[in-house]
């Protein structure tokens, strides 16, 4: 029999339900491989063995009943950004390195309730700050196409982990790319849902009204599978969505007849590297070979979601951060003599560098005399970007465009130019800003080698479309990639 | 010159809701430290508030009651500042858009009566408490009460006098209690309040530069505070200086306020709407919840005690005090029809029997039916005034019908004019000296003559009817 960990999610719960093949079988064949590529990889922070066996013994027992939920029995990695009961939630920050959970995230429960196996929790730029995962504080994941680049950020190790198949799929979180930029540079689907569509209780905030969790995996289907398991209205967390969750799964179907995608002419500028590019145009063929009308649109405030993004992106992180003031939990710096100097030392201390420039930054912003000109003005233009995708959706069904101007660059290259790095989300920005769903689907190599996404837009809870047009590419494209050697 | 005081008053007002305004703790006061938390509250990694509704709609009772408008959308913000009683590193408030705006109480005080506009009500959660170590340089922190549901009522500078402040703050108390929305107490810190203070020379319209005012206690802080403030302020005034913009901390025992921060460093609270919450909407058939679910409000009461009752307005403004002995009046005038008797014997005889006791109206054994039929005996002279004092003293203590204790004790008034008769001869014959006096002209021995009998009574005798026969018998 082959490996069990080579295969997609959907085909492993066929062979599950056909019992070709147990979940324990699966577990132990995933851990196995982390055991053996992970230290190459370095995409977990912490791995549950023993929990994840006990839980696929269960699933096992469920699924011989006949009772098997889609993802009964599916080992998962979890991005160390959720909250998971009992087991270390560390957010890749020193300041949570120790911190363990007494609660499950929404997601979590639905997972569990639903008999998924956690391998263990993934790797990070801290407090989901970055693009390139640099910005752990524990160690740097790398891309497993080329050891020496990034596997992009913040889900860096939710990326690269899928991608080296260490698990079936993981979860991520994105709040300016964070899903779609690392799965297009780890050559894997990941999806960011519409903004309230999956609870964010207990996934710890970074900017509460642009994080959305979301899964990757390695089929669009298998990304809707995730999806489907873990949306849906929370009487936690006032913000997510009252509608009931359709069948993604079931939207994957061919054809895309009278289906029109649009395609933005802000997201074809200088800059764009020519071999991502030429890979996107090529994944815009293949869905108009599908039936697709393509249509060229405009989206005019594109240019200015960066500047936005990262004014309410950081003036909400900075308000999120307060309570990590050394007081309850977490880590608290040693020496101290008053009070003031306590909190000080503590976030001094805890905290790395770039989450500190973003804290102060969002501090600024949210000062008096600032609020109006920053805060406020890119609440306004927020709702310009807003318009754009409304007005583009009036026109089209879905909007196409690349997921990043660049494949995965190599470690270190921009650690000291944040402006280089925060231009590594400005096509992924207005998705977030807009609230509406994107999915970043592979649609190529570069010269050197390395993956390259294609990113999709629908409008707010279009996911059904998004996942039938992600279906169409992927299927029209048929890549004969084959998964990096470790 | 002459100056005149401006103040405001920011008033903090526990809710009394079962569970806090983002989590389903519980609020009770008083449990061991720390036990009334969950993630939510203690601010953990990754939690969301969700809103109490309850809480707002206490809250949208205080607006209603004092003439507020209601934002139909209204918004939480966050406001940020550290410290340990704070576990989020921020406060849920609300900034623009708050839950209610531009209402107004009027307020009495032997000065006349004062309109006192209100600038805003808004909702936002308690913050912990820090318990200072009296050994050790550590302090500690309880979070039982973070989370806990306040409005923040802040009125527009309209008040001018110490007493004034003192009148309005007890309005605000009156009226959290008639809504059955807080304790409204002061001393447990249910009931809080921060002062604004500045003065102006009498005549001139802008303002002057003012101190805000924190910690005081009670109403008497609030109004000594206020005074102490006024006298420094004069004196700075009058010996050319200025009032320097502050925060100053009012010292119960010493009577005086001293400074705790200038303006330089005042908080910057980098408000921002939260994005956890959606904004509130109050659709009209909430609001007309709302509406259904108001009591009659003291000011509409206490007229309604005039006009239908017939009562004096002392009378009325006592009886409306509080919200239970309103009702209670009610209940027993719904069975004894005699409002200003009713009225005399609640405010006279049972509030001095509550006083002593340190009781409240709720806890009073002597039901509204029992003071009722006490009033019924003491109309159909069953017993004498005196007697139903004694009475009523019983079943204040003890419980009980007055009939049943009046039977039961032999305490009936003896009205029989044949056997107060043979009293009054017999000891007109054992008193025939005083009998002599009497009738040389010596009236004031009548008293005599009235205590003898009852006496011989045990004081059961109808006083009335021993009057008229001492007088037919004595031939005067
Ligand atoms: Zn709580």
């Amino acid at each position: 029999m082959n490996n069990p960990a080579d295969l997609t999610l959907t085909d492993l719960r066929d062979m599950l339900d056909k019992g070709d093949v147990s979940s324990e079988e699966a577990t132990r064949a995933y851990l196995d491989r982390i055991e053996k590529i992970d230290p190459k990889v370095r995409s977990f922070v912490t791995i549950t063995g023993e929990k994840a066996l006990e839980q696929a013994r269960k699933a096992d027992k469920v699924i011989s009943r006949g009772e098997a939920s889609p993802l009964t029995g599916i080992p998962l990695g979890i991005k160390d950004v959720i909250c998971t009961k009992g087991v270390k939630t560390t957010c890749s920050s020193k300041m949570l390195g120790n911190f363990v959970p007494p609660y499950n995230a929404t997601v979590m429960e639905r997972l569990e309730a639903q008999g998924a196996v956690m391998l263990g929790k993934l790797n990070m730029d801290e407090f989901a700050m970055g693009s390139s995962t640099e910005n752990s504080a524990f160690f740097q994941t790398r891309n497993p196409w080329d050891l020496d680049r990034i596997p992009g950020g913040s889900s860096g190790g939710s990326a690269a982990s899928v991608a080296s198949r260490l698990c079936a799929a993981s979860l991520g979180s994105d709040t300016g790319g964070s899903i779609r930029q690392p799965a297009s540079h780890c050559g894997v689907v990941g999806m960011k849902p519409t903004y309230g569509r999956v609870s964010r209780f207990g996934l710890v905030a970074f900017a509460s009204s642009l994080d959305q969790i979301g899964p990757l995996a390695r089929s669009v289907k298998d990304c809707a599978v995730l999806l489907q398991a873990i949306s849906g209205p929370d009487t936690k967390d006032s913000t997510c969505l009252p509608q009931p969750v359709p069948a993604y799964a079931d939207a994957c179907i061919k054809g895309l007849d009278d289906f029109t995608i649009g395609i933005p002419d802000e997201y074809f500028v200088d800059g764009l590297d020519p071999d991502v590019e030429k890979a996107v145009q090529a994944g815009i063929e293949a869905l108009a070979s599908q039936g697709a009308e393509i249509r060229r649109i405009s989206l005019p405030h594109t240019g200015y979601a960066v500047a936005t993004y990262y004014i309410i992106a950081t003036a909400e992180a900075s308000s999120n951060l307060s309570r990590y003031d050394g007081v309850k939990y977490g880590f608290r710096a040693e020496d101290y003599s008053s009070l003031m100097e306590m909190y000080k030392e503590t976030r001094a201390k805890g905290f790395g560098a770039e989450v500190k420039r973003r804290i102060m930054l969002g501090t600024y912003c949210l000062s008096a005399g600032y609020y109006d000109a920053f805060y406020k003005k890119a609440s306004k233009v927020r709702t310009l970007i807003i318009q754009d995708f409304k007005d583009a959706f009036q026109e089209c069904d879905a909007v196409a465009a690349p997921v990043a101007p660049t494949t995965a660059f190599r470690l270190g290259e921009k650690v000291h130019n944040p402006i280089q790095m925060y231009l590594s989300d400005i096509f992924t920005i207005p998705v977030n800003l807009a609230g509406i769903p994107g999915i970043s689907v592979p649609c190529g190599l570069d010269s050197k080698g390395l993956p390259i996404g294609l990113q999709l837009m629908t409008g707010h809870l279009q996911e059904e479309k998004l996942f039938r047009a992600a279906f169409n590419l992927e299927a029209a494209l048929d890549l004969d990639i084959s998964w990096p050697e470790l | 010159m002459e100056f005149e005081a401006v103040i405001g008053l920011e008033v903090h007002v526990q809710l009394k809701t079962r569970s806090k305004i983002f989590c389903s703790c519980s609020t009770e006061f008083g449990a061991p430290p720390n036990t009334h938390t969950c993630p939510v509250c203690l601010g953990m990694p990754g939690v969301l508030p969700v809103l109490n509704r309850r809480a707002v709609e206490y809250a949208m009772r205080m607006a209603v009651a004092t003439n507020c408008t209601i934002n139909r959308k209204n918004l939480f913000a966050r406001k940020h500042y550290f410290y340990p009683d704070l576990p989020k590193g921020y406060q849920i408030s609300q900034y623009e858009l708050p839950l209610a705006e531009n209402g107004w109480v009027d307020v009495e005080t032997d000065m006349g009566s004062r309109r006192v506009r209100l600038n805003r009500i808004h909702m936002e959660d308690d913050a912990g408490k820090l318990i200072h170590d009296e050994n050790r340089p550590v302090s500690l922190v309880d979070l039982n009460r973070t989370g806990t549901p306040l409005i923040e009522i802040v009125s527009e500078p309209d008040i001018r006098f110490p007493e004034e402040a003192s009148a309005y703050l007890k309005k605000i108390r009156q009226l959290v209690r008639y809504l059955k929305i807080s304790d409204g107490n002061m001393e447990e810190g249910s009931l809080r309040c921060d002062a604004n203070i500045s003065l102006r020379p009498r005549g001139q319209e802008t303002l002057g530069t003012k101190s805000e005012l924190k910690n005081m206690n009670s109403f008497k802080h609030v109004q000594r505070a206020l005074e102490y403030e006024i006298r420094r302020q004069t004196a700075v005034l009058m010996d050319g200086g200025e009032i320097v913009q502050e925060t100053r901390l009012y010292d119960a025992a010493k009577g005086v306020t001293h400074s705790m921060r200038g303006k330089e460093e005042a908080h910057d609270y980098r408000y921002f709407p939260d994005p956890d919450l959606v904004p509130i909407h109050v659709e009209d058939s909430w609001l007309e919840e709302v509406l259904a679910s108001m009591p009659e409000l003291p000011d509409r009461k206490r007229a309604r005690f005039v006009e239908e009752y017939g009562l004096p307005e002392y009378d009325a403004a006592i009886l409306t005090s509080s919200y239970d002995l309103a009702d209670y009046f009610e209940a027993c005038v719904a069975l004894y029809p005699g409002a200003k008797k009713v009225s005399n014997w609640i405010m006279v005889e049972l509030m001095k029997l509550l006083k002593l006791s340190g009781s409240d109206i709720n806890d009073c054994l002597v039901t509204p039916d029992a003071l009722a039929e006490l009033l019924k005996l003491l109309e159909k002279g069953v017993i004498s005034d005196k007697i139903g004092k004694k009475v009523l003293e019983q079943i204040f203590e003890n419980g009980g019908s007055p009939s049943e204790i009046v039977e039961r004790q032999g305490l009936a008034q003896v009205s029989d004019i044949g056997e107060l008769q043979q009293l009054v001869e017999k000891v007109l014959d054992a008193n025939p000296a005083e009998v002599e006096k009497y009738r040389s002209g010596k009236k004031k021995v009548f008293g005599f003559f009235v205590g003898q009998v009852m006496r011989e009574t045990r004081g059961k005798a109808n006083p009335k009817t021993v009057n008229e026969l001492l007088r037919k018998m004595l031939g005067s």
